[in-house]
């Protein structure tokens, strides 16, 4: 049996946010997931946006914490180097009639505590951004906004908890929870722990994790959404994130440059059954590239790299169900757009929460900053000189599309809670993310993790469980 | 900084033979760039047999075609650098590279000869819906795990697009004891050379489905299956005409894209129908003294073709350098008299896409492609209005790369000469 | 009389070729652009070969396998007892092109030679 004074169900942005800000304390905190690495659901397939926080009704969660996480975003981002860029925001009015609600999102935003809105007109519009398209009558610009790498956000905030001395489990998935005399016993498909307090941040299964423990039950909708990520030289096509009108099914399709320089379009909303249909569909791409023609012009939709799907946590309610929801028990349900905007303050909010009931002391020696790997493309030929000739792996590029060097792949394993896999290694270096997909670096990297984590090549997976990459050798059938 | 006459980007087919030609020109001083661990490109996993029946007038394997340009290239003592990346080159030829030994550093060219090759399109440039498993390997991919490796990626397989690496690979995979259920090719023709469909379909008995896609892709883990379906001539899916197919794997074989990512930074001009440079008689880009040949220009059938091309492009930088040398202040000739080569009624484009009279050859190669298949057509070449060749073909497809031969004379005969067009006629 | 259809596979033109047959007597072929196309023809309804291209194991190489072929075409029904004669076979490095690997494959009297180096 594994003690714990907090259990936290969920390792994606929500669950690692809160694991940071818990680490701060002097309590034993561990974090259950069910897949190998920390931000394998919702997390990793979304528009990576940090929105200004205009778009949800005024006092609602979804407008308090988004505000909130925007405020925090810009500091957390250089405390735990992570890649931001407040690149701004403009919501579209294609339709002169629809200006009202141009206006209304306005209002709303002023009320939530948006700072520095402003409405524009066509020709101020087109001068930020020539290639919006040609019947746009207004935009909201929120200079606020930005783009941010959620794998990274992910990481940083579990390599910081785990720095604290927050325990990770990976390939745990709950199975069952129990109330005992003090606190929970939780049975999972690695063993049984015992906790005093939870913490759902299970993403689209927080409804199930909830309804484990409580009789007032809650309902979560998968609401798929499709994206497609377009080559670098695509990246500039536009400089700020390019939304319309909000519709009933959440903020439209975008257009965004993202924060490693590629051009992002998405995402449809279509609600699903399966929790796990994060398959991409033909129709849905094919709208996805329909619908991002209407806001923006001349997209190079042929410089297409990948396309990808996730699935938005929508809870019935319509906002983020954050609090103790049963005695002992906190929810992070719910947590759809803008959760990723929102996933510092849910941080702030629920760490509080927690060290206020139990009472919880500071740590003294809390680490609160965190170093990602070295941005070697960034720096100068001398620097790079400097620290190939410490380490010549700097000097091997393995992934010729994103040129990421064998030093970073292998400082990617080693690091703490480091990649076991190659969407690991992806998620951490951008190695196989590049134009090719990983066509010329895939067995190169299999080559690393293989030599790094002491397993034969036929153990390498793609991200874990049964997605090996081998199946055999040659002739072995024979 | 280092100088050298001649930098070679990339040490592959186009990479050894253009050194090869340009060391046999009187040009000393040459370097190869190489990112991989060994010379030879892609070649080195191309084991099965087919390559040099034009260069050698005997049917080797891929090692073993590279293998003689390397020992040719080691013979005339040409210098190379293995596992080095090229980070950048500069509009005025400043290569700037990186190894494990030298770190970052820059090269000054007198010429720079772009051999980078070309990779394969993935799955999101088709944007193949479905999930996104293990299981999903361009064929090139698998092409290394097998013949370089020696790993099966997969027992069950499909292979979508008839590139010739898809063929090759669904004989390669059936030989070391994979199931290859169906080649699925979106287009209603071949993109493959023939003999590879006799070689590698039909004679162990895998289907090739034309005018077929996948639709979608199972398996959350690793693939569990695929679904094909017929296509209009639209290329959209025809609604009830999908299957199921159980497979562990899918290869892609669905297109070659020039990796002109150094060239574009350089700021050369690029022909949108090739991904490649654009690029005159002597294989020079826009950029003065920068010449592109090989895959990286325009994506090849037969290496036997690279290495010629290549092989030009090598001679003619040497020729640069050593012209170059002669009179210090050659600057361009703005005022230089171009031919326009145009490309029209079938024909998507032509490598070189422009003439300049006073750099003609004896005889040019022109090489292009046809944007479809016709039967009993005829290859056209027009100077200004007159036709000056008739070339009946029983069939012409896509697939297959076309050349023909232009002379000095034909070019220097008409001094008001304009444009020379090629097309495919019916009669 | 047997008509068959091929692709002639003697160069990459591809060129169709009608073949006729009369019993197992080759009486004709069309469609061939030059010689070679003729004798492929004839040889392909007669006594069809193919030189077959694999890869064997390498133990202390750098590495882990190398290719081979057949060093002429073989019989094309022998293409399978081929491949399965190179499973049993390692061949310690170096290895060079041209280095015989097995003599005399699947009893074909062709010998399978290497394609490419390997060194220790």
């Amino acid at each position: 049996m594994k003690n714990y004074d907090v259990i936290i169900i969920g390792a994606g942005v929500t669950g690692t946010a809160i694991a940071r800000e818990l680490s701060r304390y002097q309590c034993k905190v561990c974090v259950l997931e069910r897949e190998e690495d920390v931000c394998c659901g919702t997390s990793k397939a979304n528009s990576a946006i940090i929105h200004a926080g205009y778009d949800a009704e005024p006092g609602s969660w979804k407008a308090r914490l988004n505000v909130r996480g925007n405020e925090m975003i810009e500091s957390l981002s250089r405390e735990l180097d992570f890649p931001f860029r407040r690149n701004g925001s403009l919501v579209l009015c294609l339709d002169e009639k629809a200006y009202p609600d141009l206006k209304k999102l306005y209002d709303r935003g002023i009320e939530n505590g948006v700072e520095e809105l402003q409405i524009l007109n066509r020709d101020e519009v087109l001068s930020m951004e020539p290639n919006v398209s040609d019947k746009v009558y207004a935009a909201l610009y929120a200079p606020t906004a930005g783009i941010v790498c959620p794998f990274h956000m992910t990481i940083a905030f579990a390599e910081n908890a785990y720095t604290n001395g927050v325990s990770f489990h990976f390939n745990t998935e709950v199975q069952q929870i129990e109330r005992e005399a003090k606190g929970w016993k939780i049975t999972t498909g690695k063993g049984e722990y015992n906790a005093k307090c939870i913490v759902n941040a299970a993403g689209v299964y927080a409804d199930k994790i909830h309804n484990m423990v409580s009789e007032k039950k809650l309902h979560i909708t998968p609401r798929k959404g499709e994206y497609c990520l377009l080559d670098k030289s695509a990246g500039n096509h536009v400089r700020r994130t390019i939304f319309t009108l909000p519709g009933k099914f959440g903020k439209g399709v975008l257009v965004t440059p993202t924060v490693h320089g590629n051009l992002l379009i998405g995402p449809t909303a279509m609600d699903i059954e399966n929790k796990e249909g994060v398959n991409t569909t033909r129709d849905g791409l094919q709208q996805v590239i329909e619908k991002s023609a209407d806001s923006v012009k001349n997209i190079p939709t042929r410089q297409v790299i990948t396309s990808f799907a996730g699935l938005r946590a929508h809870e019935d309610g319509d906002d983020f169900v954050i609090g103790e929801t049963e005695n002992d028990f906190i929810d992070c349900a719910g947590i759809e757009s803008p959760g990723l905007s929102s996933a510092p303050a849910i941080g702030e909010v629920i760490g509080k929460l927690v060290q206020k009931k139990y009472d919880l002391k500071e740590k003294i020696d809390f680490i609160s900053t965190r170093t990602g790997l070295p941005d070697l493309n960034s720096m100068t030929l001398e620097k790079r000189n400097e620290i190939i000739h410490k380490n010549p792996a700097y000097g091997n590029i393995i992934c010729r599309c994103e040129m990421v060097t064998e030093g970073e792949i292998i400082d990617a394993i080693k690091r703490p809670l480091g990649a076991k896999s190659l969407d690991g290694v992806k998620r951490r270096t951008r190695a196989g993310m590049g134009r090719c997909q990983a066509g010329f670096c895939s067995p190169k990297v299999m080559e690393i993790l293989s030599r790094e984590l002491g397993k034969s090549i036929e153990e390498i997976t793609k991200s874990g469980g049964n997605s090996r990459i081998i199946e055999g050798i040659n002739k072995d059938t024979f | 900084m280092k100088n050298y006459d001649i930098v070679i980007i990339g040490g592959g087919p186009a990479g050894l033979s253009a050194a090869v030609a340009a060391r046999k020109n009187g040009t000393e001083s040459v370097l190869i760039l190489e990112r991989d661990d060994k010379l030879g490109g892609i070649l080195n996993q191309c084991i099965h047999n087919g390559f040099g029946l034009h260069t050698f007038q005997e049917e080797l394997t891929g090692p073993e075609y590279a293998g003689r340009f390397i020992t040719q290239a080691e013979e005339l003592r040409i210098e190379y650098k293995l596992h080095t990346m090229v980070m950048d080159i500069s509009a005025d030829e400043v290569v700037t590279a990186m190894n494990q030994e030298e770190g970052m550093f820059q090269i000054q060219a007198k010429a720079v000869i772009l051999a980078m090759g070309c990779r394969e399109r993935s799955r999101g440039a088709l944007n193949i819906p479905g999930y996104r498993p293990a299981g999903i390997f361009s064929a090139g991919t698998a092409q290394r795990l097998v013949n370089i490796e020696g790993y099966l990626p997969g027992r069950k397989v499909v292979i979508l697009g008839s590139g010739d690496i898809g063929l090759i690979m669904a004989r390669r995979m059936t030989l070391e004891g994979a199931d290859v259920q169906v080649v699925a090719e979106l287009m209603p023709y071949s993109g493959g050379l023939k003999r590879n469909i006799v070689q590698c379909l039909d004679d162990f008995g895998i289907p090739l489905k034309l005018s077929h896609t996948v639709i979608d892709i199972k398996g959350k883990e690793r693939v569990e299956g695929i679904t094909l379906a017929e296509v209009n001539a639209e290329g959209r899916p025809i609604p009830g005409t999908e299957e199921e197919y159980e497979c562990d794997t899918l290869l892609l074989s669905v297109g070659l894209i020039p990796e002109n990512e150094l060239s574009r930074g350089m700021g050369i001009e690029m022909n949108p129908v090739t991904s490649g440079p654009k690029v005159n008689e002597s294989l020079e880009t826009n950029i003065e003294g920068v010449f592109a040949c090989g895959n990286v220009l325009h994506v090849h059938d037969l290496v036997d073709f690279v290495s010629e091309e290549a092989a030009m492009a090598g001679r003619n930088a040497s020729l640069y350098v050593q012209n170059a040398c002669r009179s210090q202040e050659n600057t361009k000739n703005l005022t230089e008299k171009e031919i326009i080569l145009f490309s029209e009624k079938g024909v998507r484009y032509t490598v070189p896409s422009v003439i300049r009279p006073d750099h003609m050859p004896e005889e040019l190669t022109v090489r292009f492609r046809v944007g479809g298949v016709y039967k009993n057509c005829y290859i056209s070449c027009y100077l200004d209005g007159e036709r000056i060749l008739h070339r009946k073909r029983p069939v012409v497809a896509p697939g297959e790369m076309e050349q023909i031969k232009l002379t000095r004379e034909q070019i220097m005969k008409n001094l008001l000469l304009q444009k020379i067009t090629l097309k495919i006629e019916e009669e | 009389m047997e008509i068959r259809n091929l692709t002639c596979i003697g160069c990459p033109m591809g060129c169709p070729l009608t073949v006729k047959l009369e019993d197992t007597e080759v009486i004709s072929i069309e469609g061939n652009s030059c010689k070679r196309g003729a004798v492929y023809g004839k040889k392909e309804v007669t006594n069809p070969t193919r030189i077959v291209t694999t890869t064997v194991r390498v133990s202390g190489g750098t590495e882990p396998v190398v290719s081979v072929k057949t060093k002429e075409d073989i019989p094309k029904d022998k293409i399978f007892a081929c491949v399965r004669a190179m499973k049993e076979i390692t061949v310690p490095a170096p290895v060079h092109i041209g280095d015989v690997i097995l003599r005399d494959v699947a009893h074909t009297g062709v010998d399978m030679i290497a394609t490419k180096n390997v060194e220790i």
